[in-house]
C-alpha cells in the first residue's frame, strides 16, 4: 500500500508537470491541444540527443542514476521544445485561429501530434532508450516502502517548479498579464498588453514544463516514442479535474490521477488501471463541472 | 473652438467586412472637451468607440489624433495614442485583486511610475482602497465604474472613451460617476463618452452627436439638443434630418 502511494505520487509529479503545461495553453488559447502530449516525448527524446555530446564530459552523480550532462541536455530540450511550440503556434495554430472555429483547431492539433510522433519514430526509431544504463539500488525508507534516489529527484524538482510557477505567476507582470489573458484578452490589449507576446510566453513556459516532464519520464520508466500517446489521456484528466486554467488545480489532478492509476492495481487487475482515472473524472465532474477549482473563462486570439 | 484632439472622418467599420455596422460616421473632440455620443439601440454608438480603439476593423474612413493617423490601431498601442478605452461590460478582471486590476493598467510605466500612479488612483478614489486585497468580482457595479476609470487614468491619457458608464447603476451612483468625469474635465482631460441615458448624457457633456443606424443624425451643442424634438422622434423611431 505504501509503495503503490509513493508510485503513485512520482506519476502524479510527472503527470502535473505536462498537465500545468497543458491547463495553461487550454485556458489562455481555448483550445484542447491534442499535441501537448508529443512535446513530452520531443523533450525526451531532445535530451537524449544532446546527452550524446554533453555526456562525453562526465559520468553519473552518485546517489543518482545521472549527472550534470543531464542537466544540461535538459535544458538544451526545454529551448529546442520551446522552439517546436512556437513553430506550430506559428505555422499551424495561429493562422487557424484567426479564421476557423475552435474544433477545426482540435483537430489540427490531432495532425501535429501525430507528425511530431513520425518524426521521432524517424529519426529515434521504436525501441526503448534510456538515459543511463548505470543501476540504482532502491533505499528503503521504512518498512514495506522502498524508493530510487532518482524517484526522490523527480518529486524535488517538480516540487520546486510547482513553487516557482506559482510565485511567477503571482509576482511578476507576464505572469499577471497571462492569468488576466485567460479572463478577458480584449481587456489585456485595452491594459497597453501585447497578447501575442504573451501567448508566445504561455507557449514557452508550457513547453519547457512538457520538456522537464519528458525527461523525467525517461529517467524514471524509459523513453518511447509513444510517451505522450501514453500519457495524452491522464493529462487532459488531470487539467480537467483541477479545472482549465488553474495551474494548482494541474497539480492536484496529477496527483488524484497518478495516485489513481497506482493504487487501483491493488484493486482491479493492471490492465484496466488506465480505465480507473476516468471513473474518477467523471465522478468529480457530475459533482463539479468545471473541475475541483473551477474554470477561466475567455481565450486569446 | 478648440483644438481637435480626435478627429473621425467617414468611417465604415464593421466586425465583417461584407456587413458594417458604421456607414461613414464622422465626429471630433476637442481638448477639455466632454462629448457624447446617443441614439437608440443598434446605432452602432458601441462599435464606434470599439473601432476607434481598434477592437473592431475600420474598412473605409481614418481616424486622426491631434492629426497623427491612429486608423485601425493596434489596441495595445491606444496608450502610445494617448487614448484610454472603458468598455461597457466585463471592464475590470474579476478574477484579480483591485491591486492586480491595477498595476495590469500601469503595465506599459516604469516600476517607479506605476507605484507613484497607483497610489494616486487610491487617493482619488478611495473607496476603492479597502478592497486592494480583494479580487475585484466582490465590488458593486458602481465601484467597478470607479476602478475601471481609475485603470483608465493610470497613463495619463488626453482622451478618456466611455461606453455606456452609467449602465446598471444606480441613479445616486450614476451622479457620482458622471461628477467624477467632471473634475476630469477640469484637469484637461477630453472625454468621449457613448450614453444610453439620453438626459444625464446631454446635461453633462459640452457637444452631443446623435446616431441612427449606424449613421450621424444630429449633432450640436448639448444645451441645444436638450430640446430638440428631433432628437425625441429619432429615439422613438420616428427618424430625423439627414445631415
Amino acid at each position: 500500500m505504501l509503495q503503490a502511494l509513493a508510485d503513485g505520487i512520482l506519476t502524479g509529479s510527472i503527470i502535473a508537470l505536462g498537465a500545468i503545461g497543458l491547463t495553461l495553453t487550454m485556458g489562455i488559447l481555448r483550445f484542447a491541444n491534442f499535441a501537448h502530449a508529443e512535446l513530452i516525448t520531443w523533450g525526451a527524446y531532445m535530451a537524449l540527443g544532446a546527452l550524446a555530446i554533453t555526456g562525453t564530459f562526465a559520468g553519473p552523480t552518485p546517489p543518482f542514476s545521472f549527472g550534470l550532462p543531464l542537466v544540461f541536455a535538459t535544458l538544451i530540450a526545454v529551448v529546442l521544445t520551446a522552439a517546436l511550440a512556437l513553430l506550430i503556434d506559428h505555422l499551424v495554430f495561429r493562422p487557424l485561429r484567426s479564421h476557423t472555429s475552435h474544433m477545426t483547431v482540435v483537430f489540427a492539433s490531432f495532425g501535429v501530434s501525430l507528425l511530431v510522433r513520425m518524426v521521432i519514430l524517424l529519426i529515434f526509431g521504436g525501441s526503448a532508450a534510456y538515459y543511463s544504463n548505470e543501476l540504482q539500488i532502491a533505499i528503503r525508507v521504512m518498512p514495506g516502502l522502498r524508493v530510487m534516489p532518482d524517484h526522490v529527484f523527480t518529486l524535488g524538482l517538480t516540487l520546486a517548479i510547482v513553487v516557482a510557477l506559482h510565485l511567477f505567476l503571482q509576482k511578476t507582470r507576464l505572469g499577471l498579464s497571462m492569468r488576466a489573458l485567460a479572463e478577458n484578452p480584449d481587456l489585456v490589449r485595452i491594459n497597453g498588453i501585447d497578447t501575442r507576446v504573451v501567448v508566445r510566453w504561455t507557449w514557452v513556459i508550457g513547453a519547457a514544463l512538457a520538456a522537464v516532464s519528458g525527461v523525467l519520464y525517461g529517467l524514471t520508466v524509459q523513453l518511447r516514442p509513444e510517451i505522450g500517446f501514453q500519457l495524452l489521456l491522464p493529462l487532459f484528466a488531470a487539467a480537467i479535474l483541477g479545472g482549465v486554467g488553474n495551474v494548482f488545480g494541474a497539480v492536484i489532478g496529477g496527483l488524484i490521477v497518478g495516485l489513481a492509476e497506482s493504487l487501483s492495481v491493488l484493486f482491479v487487475p493492471a490492465g484496466y488501471k488506465m480505465a480507473v482515472p476516468f471513473f474518477i473524472l467523471l465522478a468529480v465532474l457530475y459533482v463539479r463541472p468545471n473541475g475541483i477549482f473551477g474554470a477561466l473563462r475567455g481565450g486569446a486570439k | 473652438m478648440s483644438p481637435l484632439l480626435l478627429e473621425v472622418r467617414d468611417v465604415i467599420a464593421g466586425y465583417r467586412p461584407d456587413l458594417p455596422i458604421l456607414h461613414g460616421v464622422s465626429l471630433h473632440v476637442g481638448t477639455a472637451e466632454m462629448v457624447t455620443v446617443i441614439g437608440p439601440n443598434g446605432a452602432g454608438k458601441s462599435t464606434l468607440v470599439k473601432a476607434i480603439a481598434g477592437l473592431v476593423p475600420i474598412s473605409a474612413g481614418s481616424v486622426a489624433v491631434e492629426g497623427t493617423e491612429v486608423t485601425n490601431l493596434l489596441t495595445h498601442k491606444l496608450a502610445t495614442a494617448s487614448i484610454a478605452y472603458v468598455p461597457q461590460t466585463a471592464n475590470v478582471f474579476t478574477s484579480l485583486t483591485i491591486d492586480e486590476n491595477l498595476k495590469l493598467g500601469a503595465s506599459t510605466l516604469s516600476k517607479a511610475d506605476a507605484g507613484r500612479r497607483i497610489a494616486k488612483a487610491y487617493e482619488d478614489f478611495p473607496a476603492l482602497t479597502q478592497y486592494r486585497g480583494q479580487k475585484a468580482k466582490v465590488l458593486s457595479g458602481g465601484q467597478r465604474q470607479m476602478l475601471a476609470v481609475a485603470r483608465a487614468l493610470l497613463t495619463e491619457p488626453r482622451l478618456l472613451m466611455l461606453d455606456e458608464p452609467s449602465a446598471g447603476l444606480s441613479p445616486l451612483m450614476v451622479s457620482e460617476v458622471f461628477s467624477r468625469l467632471k473634475t476630469l474635465i477640469a484637469t484637461g482631460v477630453s472625454i468621449l463618452m457613448v450614453e444610453q441615458n439620453v438626459k444625464a448624457a446631454l446635461a453633462i457633456s459640452d457637444r452631443t452627436y446623435v446616431l441612427a443606424e449606424g449613421r450621424n443624425r444630429i449633432d450640436g451643442d448639448s444645451a441645444k439638443l436638450a430640446g430638440d424634438t428631433e432628437v425625441a422622434a429619432i429615439y422613438l423611431g420616428a427618424g430625423g434630418r439627414k445631415r
